[in-house]
């Protein structure tokens, strides 16, 4: 066997200066330990793979032994630690343009600094670079710019979009024979591990109980108090799971402490957790659309929590696997349903797919109204934000707010702009709620 | 007709953002239909073989003041999918019975859906393309996704395509690609005498024309710039790239000209040459089209190079065969698949010690004077080195 012996350990004790539920710790832990992990996986006689999280076929890479990296999370690690600044330029001054995407220049800008990983430990060259085109098409730039530095093998796994809305027989198909005659192939050959379907098959089946505990934890934000943030929060709910432990035990327990650490916040009618202590009131329920800005996410967050605004869904929490309409892995029939993971991740859904889903959380999860974090980075989330702002707000009749910012480059967070502009909103939703009572 | 009259007329139907001409072949005949695609690349033949007029829409230019696209999207996104929901807010695409939108990037694609929601009563497609090249993987998904396309107009028409009719359009493109190719090829040769300011309007005239008119119409071209005497000039010459979706605007190609480039090969209007060598217009059909693309298409920033080795293999390629002497990098602000793909081919470029230059532009860029400074500074210093 072969995945990381990771035993779940017990959540850190220690009184930290910013407070976090214990599962957040220990979702800590795991990240932590996974950098370990792969800065000493070469010593060790480990191969080690890149992936990106949208389309992460972590239980496959695992039947391979792989340590695995996962760049997009490196350079938000990086942002969240105030690193990724000098990245991103030393990157634009190495020749990349301004207008591309922060986190590959970011993870440019890592290498050119010496490959140490954000916790300091070296991040080792892959072997392999597992090129899952989903949803993103500058996924597949990156990689080809991270390979034409490290000349490392690339396989390419395409996933065709959703244009129409829906996983056709020939889009699944397509996935799978790449899966079968280029993708497993070539992760054999560089692993030297023999491929074992039962061996994916038990992984998927691990997968599926974090995939229910975590779909129940999301699911808790329709509780009135809401006991998390399903955005905020979410992000360290996701981490395990969209990361190199979907498939794990640690993962299940992982899902298991957090799902009991909510069921009680859930019984004693407690809101979220933030950095500065649980939430008194809940006055304000919103869905965000986007990913958040991680170089400021402390200050980013406060302005939420300070006028007791919940994020009770997210559409960022869906980057990496769609589970909260059904998807789960499906280890009786692995290969197409690896191929259905992958297309049915959130940005490689059309628009009308997104809307939907949009309207769905507003109304289940009786949402105020819609936040959209525009990412400069981030076409694919981004362009054409506008239009699902003016649909939501025409089909909900809740009203819908915009802001703009960035994945990992400070030089795009103003934090006065956003502040003002949500202060705006939250007196928006005040109005539309009085007018209401009228 | 002279050389004055084809160019006049090009850049008639380059200019005239009603799409009157598209107007008027479909007034010629009761039930015609007319289908919209973008950039970069769609197999127009499914549309000509349902007897119906693909045009191409590639923006709005530096003629149309946007208003209304730019509500749609952000500072930070290029400015043709702002320009081409103007062009269909504004009534200018309703000649169009359906839009294609093929895969480039992520805006486009989702320009794809924001067209369904908005034009909620036209044909709307994405086309997506295979990034894997075995002809039992992608090329089996790729007759998948034409087979959708086919079955779709078939619909729209009233009636099926026949592999006939494919086969028939297969040909007549063929043939247009061939008289694109001879007129690449000339300019190459003596590019004084085909300006690209001249080239590239004939090539854009063949996005609202139907084939079996645009084919003639350069030849027609040809034969008259062949015909006239102009003077050669000391320039240098330049393959230009970068410019395969967003087109800059016609006085950034003159402007690089005039700063005494010659250019000799580019990325603009792709779609005209994107296959390579002849589509064989016997055998089955989508089969064909589809080996096409997998092994004789243009390789260009929107497609995966499977090999390291094979980056910018297709750009050396135009450098070395067109007699160039430098190549500008000449990308859309904001464009993430030509500024994503710029440093590999840079590094490429640099290995074999090809000089170049690179900026940015959009459609509707109006300040020359950089843009003619930098090029006349390029050409200036490929002369200098050459003389040494």
């Amino acid at each position: 066997m072969t995945t990381p012996a990771m035993q779940p350990q017990a959540p850190t004790k220690a009184k930290p200066a910013v407070q976090k539920e214990d599962a957040m710790w220990l979702q800590k832990e795991l990240i932590n330990r996974n950098y370990h992990e792969l800065a000493t996986a070469h010593q060790a006689g480990r191969k080690v793979s890149a992936t990106f999280v949208p389309g992460n076929l972590n239980e496959l890479l695992m039947c391979f032994d792989f340590a695995r990296s996962l760049p997009e999370t490196n350079a938000l690690q990086n942002g969240m630690r105030k690193k990724s600044g000098k990245m991103i330029m030393d990157a634009e001054r190495d020749g990349h343009s301004e207008d591309v995407c922060t986190y590959v220049k970011a993870d440019l800008g890592m290498m050119l600094q010496g490959e140490v990983g954000p916790t300091g430990d070296p991040l080792p060259r892959p072997d392999v670079l597992l090129l899952s085109y989903t949803g993103c098409f500058t996924f597949m730039k990156w990689f080809e710019l991270v390979r034409q530095k490290y000349d490392c093998e690339t396989v390419m796994l395409h996933v065709p979009y959703q244009g129409d809305g829906k996983i056709s027989p020939s889009m699944r198909d397509y996935v799978v024979k790449q899966l079968k005659e280029k993708v497993i192939p070539t992760l054999e050959r560089i692993s030297g591990v023999k491929f074992d379907i039962d061996r994916l098959r038990q992984y998927m089946r691990e997968s599926v109980k974090a995939e229910e505990d975590l779909v129940w934890t999301l699911q808790s934000a329709k509780n009135r108090p809401s006991p998390i943030d399903g955005y905020f929060g979410a992000v360290y709910y996701i981490g395990p799971i969209f990361t190199a432990f979907r498939g794990t035990p640690e993962a299940t327990q992982y899902y298991r402490v957090l799902r009991s650490e909510i069921e009680q916040r859930v019984r004693e009618k407690k809101g979220p957790i933030t950095p500065e202590g649980e939430l008194a009131e809940e006055k304000y329920r919103l869905v965000v659309e986007g990913p958040p800005n991680w170089t400021s996410f402390r200050d980013f967050w406060k302005m939420f929590y300070e006028e007791g605004a919940v994020i009770v869904a997210s559409t960022y929490a869906k980057v990496g696997g769609v589970y909260d309409f059904g998807f789960r892995h499906d280890a009786e029939r692995p290969l197409e349903s690896l191929a259905e993971y992958c297309l049915g991740c959130y940005t490689n859904l059309n628009f009308p797919q997104r809307i939907d889903m949009i309207c769905k959380y507003i109304d289940q999860y009786q949402a105020d109204g819609l936040l959209i974090n525009s990412i400069k980075s981030c076409n694919s989330f981004s362009a054409g934000q506008l239009l699902i702002l003016r649909e939501v707000e025409k089909r909900t009749g809740k009203p819908a707010a915009f802001i703009e910012s960035d994945l990992v480059d400070p030089r795009y967070f103003s934090a006065a702009n956003i502040k003002n502009r949500l202060e705006s909103y939250f007196q928006m939703i005040k109005q539309k709620r009085a007018a209401a009572l009228h | 007709m002279s050389l004055k009259d084809v160019v006049g007329r090009c850049e008639a139907l380059f200019e005239d953002l009603n799409f009157n001409a598209v107007k008027q072949w479909k007034a010629a005949a009761p039930g015609r239909k007319a289908i919209g695609y973008m950039p970069i690349y769609v197999p127009r033949e499914l549309v000509h073989a349902a007897g119906m007029l693909p045009v191409g829409i590639f923006g709005g230019g530096d003629q149309i003041e946007v208003i209304q696209g730019d509500a749609y999207y952000q500072s930070y996104i290029c400015r043709i999918p702002r320009s081409t929901i103007e062009l269909g807010l504004t009534g200018r695409l309703d000649c169009l019975d359906g839009m294609l939108f093929p895969s480039i990037c992520d805006v486009i694609r989702n320009l794809s859906g924001m067209w369904q929601i908005m034009f909620k009563d036209k044909y709307v497609r994405y086309v997506d393309v295979p990034q894997n090249y075995d002809d039992s993987i992608g090329g089996d998904f790729y007759v998948h996704e034409m087979q959708q396309i086919r079955e779709d107009l078939a619909k729209l028409r009233g009636k099926p395509i026949t592999d006939d009719e494919l086969r028939a359009s297969i040909a007549v493109y063929n043939e247009n690609r061939k008289a694109v190719e001879e007129l690449y090829a000339y300019r190459a040769q003596k590019p004084w005498q085909a300006p690209t300011s001249e080239v590239y309007l004939v090539l854009r005239a063949g996005l609202v024309l139907p084939p079996e008119e645009h084919t003639p119409l350069v030849r027609e071209y040809l034969a008259s710039a062949q015909a006239e005497k102009r003077p050669q000039r000391d320039n240098a010459r330049v393959v230009l790239t970068g410019s395969f979706c967003e087109q800059p605007p016609l006085s950034l190609i003159k402007s690089i000209e005039m700063a005494g480039c010659y250019i000799v090969d580019d990325d603009f209007v792709l779609v005209t040459r994107w296959l390579r060598e002849p589509v064989p217009s016997t055998g089955e059909p989508l089969e064909a089209l589809a080996k096409a693309f997998l092994h004789h298409s243009v390789q260009s920033s929107p497609k995966y190079d499977e090999k390291k080795e094979d980056k910018g293999k297709f750009l050396l390629h135009q450098y070395k065969t067109r007699g160039a002497e430098g190549v500008i990098f000449a990308a859309p602000s904001f464009c993430d698949p030509a500024l994503l793909e710029r440093p590999m081919l840079q590094e490429v470029l640099a290995k074999q010690k090809i000089p170049y230059t690179a900026f940015k532009y959009a459609e509707n860029t109006g300040q020359m004077a950089p843009i003619r400074e930098q090029a006349g500074t390029f050409a200036d210093s490929i002369k200098l080195w050459s003389a040494a």
